[in-house]
């Protein structure tokens, strides 16, 4: 019950601290105190989960089983890395002019009730209460999106609100549809809780269920950033702060795709799996697309980032409506690895722009050039960033898209998966590419619009390197993950 | 239980009453009258609820009525209003993406695409009787479809918002058409969502004149690819 409450309650109550006492140097390291709480309570839900089966507390709106627990951790681990690297971060744009002790204040409030809502998602039981949760990291990040109050960052915010409340509208009137559904079943009304819904797929109306299942797969898919709805993603990624958009890419997406597994449990249970795979498929092969045409001639490297995201959460996608237990195992394995390379590489991302002052990748006007000379530590930490987030061994990302592959020859999509890793390596190459005019080469004249030390602070490194290394060891043995992960696999596939 | 048939007359007012207020919002350039009529469509959803209220006997059903009716046409239209006053001119609709006449046959070709979407949920009325309330399930959906079309095809920051809210009004709606109810923590927290959604989208239109000096969509072309 405590445990099952306490990445909810912890940072809500790191948000009311925030309040009471605003940013300051004894506060700054409360953040990172609520998310090692956070993993900490993960870590033991998921002990327990795998011993003694799902648990649900307050009168059954809450409940944890092996796949809640994982997602869990994943916020922990991201969370932690984010928040480690926020105070360095807020003191550097707060001596730069850009962010004042009220806006570091506001920002560490905003992030709490971030992470705490993103809990509520993985742990609701209620699919009405996942949605009320998802909408409500729309609200809370909207102010975090738009912080510095540029021309550009508030247009980030505008499109970010309104594309996402849009679409999440259409998962609201899915979740309304289902639970017309529900109600209209024969046996009695189920309601919209989750794990009687997926008992009980077999019963519901297929022809009020196939609509329910696109307006949620489209509407969830919004948030997630893929295809067609993606237009929001690298707007808002590129301009909020880095810690922010560390959590977004790494956490926020993956949570909106853990609603679309639960909601494809269903779909199968009702429908067949046929039909959440040709939606999730299409829309798999629309993000690599999008993400591979649109990264070619990038030349901002937080929106690089942002494009890259798109594309993982494809595969992550394509993973999903190959289905089975080892690609969804692998599906979970590549959030978490992709969480982790992808919040070191926002951070560094961060830094970078503190140093450099500019977002552009170099090119022979200027921009970024020769990083590798002037700040070693913090191009070795992107480039290995890199390297990891396109899949290459020890990186745990490669494991998941072998293991994705594999499942998707295996289960007859040779043709899709084979045309998904086409546009995969094309994005590698790019993404090598842009990344090695951005380290290597002799760096630019002077000192640049720097506005910040040299020295990479100390609790930045470990997040940068502690990422890198939690990623690589991940790959090499998942180790006791890997029952939790098999696990989580089952409770999406068992309803069947 | 009155009487059936003024149940259902009084339905169909209501129903029809949300179609009429989302195709003026179409049809109207000015943002003043856009937001009257949005406040108008508001007390339709809510003198829908009642209705259904009434019918059903059910005391708990005329609260949330009420409640709709001070989000819908009280809350959320003085908030519109209040962007409004502090946005000087720029009070009509100028260059919309696409003119009124088109506007007017999209809003036609959307109600029969509702009306074709809509037809299993139509079909499993509960124990086979014709229910007047599943029947004007296609109306919420129309209503779902034209705030969608508004809010693509709008460059004003408020028309885009007002868009938003029909999309919800026409949401909520067909939740309760559908006459099974979503639970109350649900529904509550679907409200206070939407209520949050707006002031959020409220404090940015008033930082994008701040930044950009006027609301014009038009003018946010700074991130492209």
């Amino acid at each position: 019950m405590i445990t099952l409450l306490a990445p909810i309650i912890v940072p809500v109550l790191g948000a009311l601290g925030y309040v009471v006492a605003g940013w300051r140097r004894s506060t700054a390291w409360v953040s990172a105190g609520s998310a090692v709480l956070v993993l900490a309570t993960a870590i033991a839900t998921a002990l327990d989960v795998a011993r003694s089966g799902p648990r649900t507390a307050i009168a059954g709106l809450l409940r944890v089983d092996a796949l809640s627990a994982f997602m869990l951790i994943v916020i922990g681990a991201v969370a932690l890395l984010a928040t480690i690297a926020t105070p360095a971060f807020l003191r550097a744009e707060i001596t730069a002019g850009r962010a004042t002790a009220r806006t570091a204040t506001r920002h560490s409030v905003l992030v709490q009730l971030f992470l705490a809502a993103m809990a509520l998602a993985v742990l609701a039981a209620n699919l009405g209460v996942v949605w009320v949760a998802i909408e409500a990291t729309t609200i809370v990040t909207a102010f975090l999106v738009g912080q510095r109050r540029t021309r550009a960052a508030v247009e980030a915010a505008w499109k970010y609100v309104v594309i996402c409340s849009a679409g999440i509208a259409l998962a609201l009137l899915g979740t309304i549809v289902l639970n017309y559904a529900a109600s209209r079943a024969p046996g009695g009304a189920v309601g919209l809780d989750l794990a009687a819904l997926a008992a009980n797929a077999s019963m519901l109306d297929s022809g009020v269920t196939r609509i329910a299942v696109v307006l949620l797969i489209l509407g969830f898919g919004t948030k997630a950033g893929l295809a067609p709805l993606h237009a929001w993603l690298p707007d808002a990624h590129s301009q909020a702060p880095a810690p922010v958009s560390a959590l977004m890419s790494g956490v926020l997406l993956s949570v909106a795709f853990y609603a679309i597994l639960r909601v494809k449990v269903i779909a199968d249970g009702a429908l067949g799996t046929g039909f959440a795979r040709t939606a999730l498929a299409v829309m798999a092969i629309a993000s690599l697309l999008v993400a591979a045409s649109l990264l070619l001639a990038q030349r901002d490297y937080k929106r690089m980032l942002a494009y890259s995201s798109i594309e993982h959460l494809g595969l992550v996608a394509l993973g999903a409506a190959i289905g089975g237990p080892l690609a969804l195992a692998a599906v979970l394995l590549h959030i978490l690895g992709h969480g982790l390379a992808k919040g070191v590489l926002f951070l560094g991302a961060g830094r970078i722009l503190q140093v450099t002052g500019t977002s552009r990748i170099g090119d022979d006007q200027g921009g970024v050039r020769g990083l590798a000379a002037r700040h070693p530590v913090l191009a070795g930490c992107v480039g290995v960033g890199v390297l990891a987030l396109i899949g290459l061994p020890p990186f745990s990302l490669f494991a998941s898209e072998l293991g994705i592959a594999r499942a998707g020859f295996a289960a007859g999509m040779g043709w899709v998966t084979a045309a998904a890793l086409i546009l995969v390596l094309v994005i590698a190459a790019v993404l090598v590419g842009h990344t090695s005019r951005m380290l290597l080469g002799t760096p630019p004249d002077g000192p640049g619009a720097a506005t910040t030390t040299r020295h990479l602070p100390w609790p930045t490194a470990i997040a940068l390197v502690g990422g890198l290394l939690a990623c690589a060891t991940l790959g090499v043995t998942a180790g006791p993950l890997s029952s939790l992960l098999h696990l989580a696999a089952d409770t999406l596939v068992g309803a069947r | 239980m009155v009487n059936e048939t003024l149940f259902v007359q009084l339905l169909d007012l209501a129903c029809g009453g949300l179609l009429l207020t989302a195709v003026l919002v179409l049809w109207r350039r000015e943002l003043v009258v856009i937001i009257h009529v949005f406040a108008v469509q508001g007390a339709a959803l809510a003198a829908l609820v009642g209705v259904l209220a009434v019918h059903e006997d059910s005391i708990e059903l005329g609260a949330v009525a009420a409640g709709v009716l001070v989000l819908r046409a009280g809350v959320l239209p003085y908030l519109l209003r209040r962007a409004l006053a502090s946005a000087g001119e720029a009070r009509r609709e100028t260059r919309p993406l696409v003119n009124v006449a088109a506007s007017l046959l999209t809003a036609a070709v959307l109600t029969l695409l509702a009306y074709a979407v809509s037809r299993p949920l139509v079909e499993l009325a509960p124990s086979g009787l014709m229910s007047p309330a599943t029947q004007a399930i296609p109306i919420g959906l129309t209503v779902v479809l034209i705030g969608f079309f508004v809010l693509v095809t709008r460059r004003r920051a408020l028309s885009q918002l007002v868009g938003f809210l029909l999309m919800d009004n026409g949401i909520t709606a067909v939740g309760f058409l559908t006459t099974s109810g979503v639970g109350l923590i649900v529904e509550l927290g679907v409200s206070l969502d939407v209520l949050l959604a707006v002031l959020v989208l409220q404090i940015l239109t008033a930082r994008m004149r701040e930044t950009f000096g006027d609301t014009d969509l038009d003018e946010l072309r700074e991130l492209r690819d």
